[in-house]
């Protein structure tokens, strides 16, 4: 399916994925993240059961310290 | 705009500022300058001297609370700033209570950990309601790698990968760039919330 990934079109070799999938499909290593689904928090504890659809416009963002 | 213009519609705007160290005391030192109505400030830290190699704070301030030391120095720059301090380790319900009535939010935290906590609150309590985050300004050089992201409400400020080391320390030039790029990002969604194009078409 092709999706939208932080602002990047994206095409993913898979139909169904949650959230917390598609971290593991981009191995995406970092602990700390904000996750969102067109425009709606998807919060930590709800991205095993959240998933993403066609045309979905994700957001994955890594959490660095510093300030 | 002129600056009476711009000056004009900032006095009647408030901003939020969570964290009063190296993002936190620079922006709110950006905004004061430029004639920002109202700065709401978040801490629970006090002035140490490791914290001068960044923040704007001075030497006879060591000890003094951050927030009450921030506000004594925006006076000076600028005595029409209203300012209102919280001494307090910010949670989700403080995040609520304390910045409800700010145009705008100023991440200025520097652990990974608080800056998902305040995301996750404004971007679930607060819908619609701009942040604007500092992601990755440790170290030094390779200015151009900092820039600045916008989805929807919430604005990442960093080169979005650079956080702290042994080998990439805070300094003063890198957490500059980001704290004022933090600043320069509130006043034109604020500027342009007044010309009625609202935060989404701030950019353009």
């Amino acid at each position: 399916m092709k999706i939208i990934l932080n602002n990047r079109e994206e095409v993913i070799e898979r139909e169904n994925l949650t959230v917390e999938e598609l971290i593991q499909y981009k191995n995406y290593t970092f602990k700390l993240l904000v996750t969102k689904i067109n425009e709606q928090l998807v919060k930590k504890d709800e991205r095993k059961t959240t998933f993403i659809k066609n045309g979905d416009k994700v957001v994955v963002l890594h959490m660095i310290s510093g300030g | 705009m002129t600056f009476k213009e711009i000056k004009a519609i900032l006095k009647k705007k408030r901003v939020g500022i969570a964290g009063c160290g190296g993002l936190g005391s620079n922006c709110a030192v950006a905004l004061a300058r430029t004639g920002i109505g109202k700065l709401v400030l978040a801490d629970f830290d006090v002035v140490r001297k490791s914290n001068l190699n960044r923040q704007h704070f001075f030497t006879d301030q060591l000890g003094q609370k951050k927030v009450f030391a921030l506000e004594d120095n925006l006076f000076f720059i600028n005595p029409d700033v209203k300012i209102e301090s919280h001494h307090i380790k910010l949670d989700p319900e403080s995040i609520i209570k304390i910045f409800s009535e700010c145009d705008v939010i100023i991440e200025a935290f520097d652990e990974a950990e608080m800056k998902q906590m305040i995301i996750e609150t404004v971007l679930d309590k607060f819908p619609g309601k701009p942040i604007i985050s500092g992601m990755g300004m440790a170290g030094y050089g390779d200015s151009n790698s900092i820039r600045m992201e916008q989805h929807d409400n919430l604005y990442i400020c960093g080169d979005m990968k650079t956080g702290i080391s042994e080998e990439t320390p805070p300094l003063a030039p890198r957490v500059g760039i980001v704290a004022m790029m933090q600043a320069n990002q509130a006043i034109q969604i604020l500027l342009a919330s007044e010309s009625y194009l609202g935060f989404k078409k701030a950019r353009e």
